[in-house]
């Protein structure tokens, strides 16, 4: 087994966006597009372009919950219009796809008309759930809320920003049904024998990072393995299916719906 | 604009004459590297054997140039007598000592305010010719430079920054004049290539790639569409000298992703052109995907190589395309010999018999979104291809990648882009690639290295029997060129979008690469 050194960075490959957008476009405070016929073109670039992330009611998924009065990237209407338009860097939020100044403006007040709608409900006791979490679920072996616990999963300090109750309880229930993008579980065999399972950190054609189910970090050759297995579609998250009771685990729900950082 | 001499060292060779007959000559020279691809054919070959598949594990960096830039930097070097050219984002040029990779002399181009292009102020190379170094600039001008100190000899504005137009292609030099093309496909510009007298720098001849009204071709165009027709030319092409036809590839149609209103072929997107290198008149043309709605911009390198097909010998050329298809064909007539694809692609059944694409349904952009494959970037773009004469392989560095195509309104505002539509990636996909070794007569596979993730930066093969690359993920790697396998690699620390080159330094044999906002300069440890 050769090591090679530790990479804590990924390296992104550059992909050119392509956005009809002027830039002498001095972009106003308020949104300038906001009538029903602007309302119902933005609802349906948003099925197009955005709903596969934030969900068809902006219920959150892969991307942000969007149906809520105040969103932390988008302040107010210009800042709204910069986000559509640029994506938020070192997030997955990528730049509009092929909208132009107008139809920022539409999407624009489709997302606000998402934050109008009731907030969504959910049963259970966080404070039950924040203990539930701490000692029968473990979960903080694993996942790091305001800065404590393990880093094998994703942190959850503002989880519920990102995700929609629904889709928290479907983590909580079946964990590999919520992968997020790029997320790959391994097993390797090094040449002498050993075998590591863990959460790949980064790749490329020549070498992988991995991350052990201990927090252990590893870097290899990929030709100084014997064995380099995939587990697409796998996490060592386990189920709480079985090991939690349905009131537990609206507890469990409601605590990380309840996780929203400073907001 | 203003010029900095950073650096000049006591004892350097000469900054020395470059003629024309070097240039034609340049693969009888192979300590040099004298045109963007490094030949006349753009082969991107380099006729040194020092570095081997028996030694190539002992190649060390030598050097590194960093520049002052946050800008992509796509550079190709040309290096001639110990001097490396370098251009970098938005037109400025270094020249470097190769053997020490100090700086002799920089040319610090200003551009103007409100200059616009969609892709970032990329900037991939330069030309030299004699005494001058030529580089284009992403204001739109083309830049004559005194070899030796960089002081400017002439600065031509070729098109409007303004509407658009930018320059991010190296130039080519010709005998007495400098071909240059222009970006700006996605502003609706008019796409056009020129020579300029080399001395002078006075325009010597243009060709519109889009037809004005009545002009052949115009009625591949309906209504008054051609006018914004694109078709830029932002790839360096290549040159025959003994016909004296120079071959340049053309981009996307304008607007890119919605073609309802440019009913008809729109000639002359996405095509290969053959121009007389003196008065720039078409001698023919081949037109690779006919309406283009997938801004499968045609401006991939034509590499220039003799070759048998079906028992008949011919000189070719070879070419990659952006729509994932390799062609061959005829230098002196522009038929098609021969063609199939090389990576993925959902959007043709194949090539009828004269070349043109079978299309398959479905395969347009819609409101929704159609999956199609190749995705907007290709089955390859501007990254150099290589051919070898001593494998008899043509390399490609392809991408296997699909995407989703939109389709979105389209209206033309002078200098705001005019794209009527987008793409976005296919959910849950990840992009994947391999450089690819193909017959040359007939694109057959031969063998490929697949990578990890999809091809970004171009191929250099040797004639140790080396083919060069790099990774988005910013390896540096050697392959053996005759069967594909894996050398040597080198992780850089950013993402390679740039072509490799090789040449002599001190009778040492280096190889160079861009990565990041670096240059990279590799040798074999002593």
């Amino acid at each position: 087994m050769r090591l090679v050194c530790m990479i804590f960075s990924f390296a992104l490959a550059a992909t050119a966006q392509l956005t009809p957008f002027d830039p002498e476009y001095v972009v106003p405070k308020k949104n300038p597009n906001t009538t029903p016929a602007d309302l119902k073109n933005g609802q349906q670039l948003f099925m197009g372009q955005c709903a596969r992330c934030h969900g068809p009611k902006g219920e959150g998924g892969r991307g942000a919950v969007l149906a809520q009065p105040k969103l932390r990237h988008a302040p107010d209407d210009e800042a709204l219009f910069h986000v559509i338009q640029d994506g938020i860097k070192g997030t997955e939020m990528p730049p509009g796809y092929a909208v132009d100044t107008r139809e920022t403006w539409q999407l624009a007040a489709y997302v606000r008309s998402l934050g109008r709608m009731a907030p969504e409900t959910v049963p259970g006791d966080p404070k039950r759930g924040q203990e539930l979490y701490r000692s029968k679920g473990h979960c903080n072996q694993c996942h790091i809320v305001s800065g404590q616990g393990g880093s094998i999963g994703p942190e959850l300090t503002e989880i519920a920003t990102r995700r929609s109750a629904a889709h928290l309880r479907a983590a909580v229930l079946d964990p590999e049904s919520t992968l997020p993008e790029g997320f790959l579980e391994v097993r390797l065999v090094t040449k002498d024998g050993g075998r590591i399972t863990g959460v790949r950190l980064n790749e490329d054609t020549f070498t992988i990072q991995v991350m052990d189910l201990n927090g252990g970090l590893h870097s290899f050759v990929k030709e100084d393995l014997k064995e380099l297995q995939r587990d697409t579609g796998k996490s060592p998250m386990p189920s709480f299916r079985g090991t939690f009771s349905a009131a537990e685990v609206d507890d469990l729900v409601a605590y990380l719906y309840s996780l929203r950082g400073n907001q | 604009m203003r010029r900095t001499i950073c650096f000049l060292a006591g004892v350097l060779p000469l900054a020395a004459q470059v003629s024309y007959d070097r240039l034609r000559q340049s693969d009888s020279e192979p300590a040099n590297w004298l045109t963007y691809s490094g030949n006349y054919s753009a082969q991107r070959y380099a006729g040194l054997n020092q570095i081997t598949a028996a030694n190539v594990r002992r190649l060390r960096p030598v050097w590194v140039y960093q520049m002052q830039t946050t800008e992509r930097v796509e550079t190709s070097p040309v290096v001639a007598d110990g001097i490396m050219y370098v251009s970098e984002p938005g037109g400025s040029v270094t020249a470097l000592d190769t053997l020490t990779g100090r700086p002799l002399w920089k040319y610090a181009r200003t551009l103007a305010k409100g200059v616009r292009g969609c892709c970032g102020q990329v900037n991939r190379g330069v030309a030299i010719l004699n005494d001058t170094v030529y580089v284009g600039t992403f204001d739109a001008h083309l830049v004559a430079l005194d070899i030796k100190s960089g002081i400017v000899r002439w600065d031509s504005e070729v098109a409007d920054p303004k509407l658009g137009y930018s320059i991010t292609a190296a130039p080519l030099a010709l005998k007495d004049k400098i071909v240059i093309g222009i970006a700006g496909g996605e502003y609706g510009v008019r796409g056009l290539i020129d020579a300029y007298d080399a001395k002078t720098g006075q325009r010597a001849w243009r060709f519109w790639t889009v037809p004005a009204a009545g002009e052949p071709g115009s009625e591949t165009w309906a209504g008054d569409t051609s006018k914004t027709g694109a078709a830029t030319t932002w790839v360096t092409g290549a040159y025959d000298p003994e016909q004296n036809i120079v071959f340049w590839g053309t981009g996307n149609p304008g607007p890119d992703w919605n073609g309802d209103a440019r009913v008809g072929d729109n000639l002359y997107s996405d095509c290969l052109l053959a121009l007389d290198g003196d008065t720039g008149k078409l001698k023919w043309h081949f037109q690779f995907t006919p309406h283009d709605v997938h801004d499968w911009d045609s401006t991939e390198i034509p590499v220039l190589a003799d070759t048998v097909v079906r028992g008949e010998k011919h000189k070719a050329v070879l070419f990659g395309n952006r729509n994932a298809f390799y062609y061959v064909l005829d230098r002196g007539t522009g038929k098609f010999l021969a063609g199939r694809d090389y990576a993925k692609q959902s959007w043709a059944k194949g090539l009828d018999d004269s070349g043109r694409p079978i299309m398959l349904p479905n395969s347009s952009p819609t409101m929704e979104g159609a999956k199609v494959y190749p995705d907007v970037t290709g089955g390859t773009n501007w990254f150099s291809p290589s051919y070898s004469s001593q494998t008899n392989l043509f390399y490609v560095a392809a991408r296997d990648v699909g995407g989703v195509f939109l389709k979105g309104n389209a209206e033309y505002k002078p200098g705001a882009q005019f794209n009527g539509g987008g793409q976005s990636p296919i959910v849950g996909e990840n992009p994947t690639g391999a450089i690819r070794a193909l017959t040359p007569n007939t694109g057959e596979l031969k063998w490929e290295f697949k990578l990890y993730s999809d091809a970004g930066a171009g191929i250099l093969s040797t004639a140790g029997n080396l083919v060069f690359a790099g990774t988005n993920e910013g390896d540096f790697f050697a392959l053996d060129a005759a069967a594909g396998r894996s050398l040597w690699h080198f992780q850089t620390g950013a993402t390679i979008n740039a072509n490799p080159v090789s040449y002599l330094s001190g009778g040492k044999q280096q190889v160079a690469i861009a990565s990041g906002n670096s240059i990279f300069v590799f040798a074999l440890e002593d």
